[in-house]
């Protein structure tokens, strides 16, 4: 199983800024209580099965864009998680599945301020991670694909994650901080 | 889901094409077999695309205007590309396309450019 963990440099890596977000939450929910609303988990989920067709890109990225409205983001933040959606939900449907019938598995996770994708197939997996999230890295032959989907989504998220194994499956784990 | 379709239209030796509202790999499928149809059968200087009525673009965009970039270039042509909103225009900056290929504000302005 191979691991790539990527960071921006602005978010200053992943355990610290979950760290502040969680602390940010803690407060939240202290505002909460004096209200008299305190909830045991401040955490909410979405969780979908889509079929791997290439009509379920926009489906997948459209629910995942109504699911983070309850953040109150930007149209910015919304246009970049769904571009980062997208071309995950595309790798899936094309690379994963090779246009074949699968299932794709996307949880989206909200706590406090951050929110989380993963995007799961149960396809081909990648052999070379690293080389596959090199920026113009395409297995395309006809021209017609960009090889700048992962470079997408780390341009648009703050956080980039991919774990896969040939055989099994690919998971990519995107977190984004929403409201700056 | 409804089936998002482009539309072509041809100005003198200029072929505007109109993209559609989501510009993705589902709707990208089958934009290289038919301009290269086009491109065939008519003498084009230039392709104009025209994203006026385009909301959202990921990467499969791009990946079809680098194609058809890198087409014309060969044949002496020119891409041009107008009606860019918010989004849009950060995917093609990010893309890289921003350097490559002329933007401009209406289709007329896009063809004498």
């Amino acid at each position: 199983m191979e691991q790539i963990k990527r960071q921006t440099p602005e978010n200053g890596g992943y355990k610290e800024t979950d760290r502040e977000l969680r602390e940010g939450s803690r407060s939240e929910r202290k505002g909460e209580a004096m209200e008299g609303l305190e909830k045991e988990e401040d955490r909410e989920i979405l969780r979908m099965e889509v079929e791997s067709r290439s009509s379920n890109e926009e489906f997948a990225r459209v629910a995942v864009a109504v699911f983070m409205s309850r953040l109150d983001p930007t149209m910015e933040e919304i246009d970049d998680v769904k571009t980062a959606v997208s071309e995950a939900v595309t790798n899936a449907v094309i690379h994963g599945y090779q246009g074949e019938s699968g299932i794709i598995y996307i949880q989206v996770t909200i706590e406090g301020r951050l929110l989380s994708v993963e995007v799961e197939d149960r396809g081909v997996g990648i052999g070379d991670v690293k080389k596959a999230m090199e920026p113009m890295y395409t297995t395309d032959t006809t021209g017609e694909r960009s090889g700048m989907g992962f470079s997408f989504m780390e341009a648009f998220m703050d956080q980039v994650q991919v774990k896969s194994a040939p055989g099994k499956g690919t998971c990519v784990m995107m977190k984004k901080r929403i409201g700056r | 889901m409804m089936e998002q379709e482009f539309s072509y239209e041809a100005k003198g030796q200029a072929l505007v094409i109109h993209l559609p509202k989501e510009l993705d790999h589902h709707n990208c499928r089958n934009l290289k077999v038919e301009t290269d149809l086009l491109l065939a059968e008519n003498y084009i200087t230039k392709i104009v695309f025209d994203f006026s009525g385009t909301v959202f673009m990921d990467s499969s965009g791009i990946g079809v205007l680098l194609n058809r970039y890198k087409q014309m270039e060969r044949s002496g042509g020119k891409v041009a590309i107008c009606g860019a909103g918010a989004q849009i225009t950060r995917v093609l900056n990010i893309g890289g396309i921003g350097k490559l290929v002329p933007r401009y504000d209406s289709i007329e302005a896009a063809i004498a450019g």
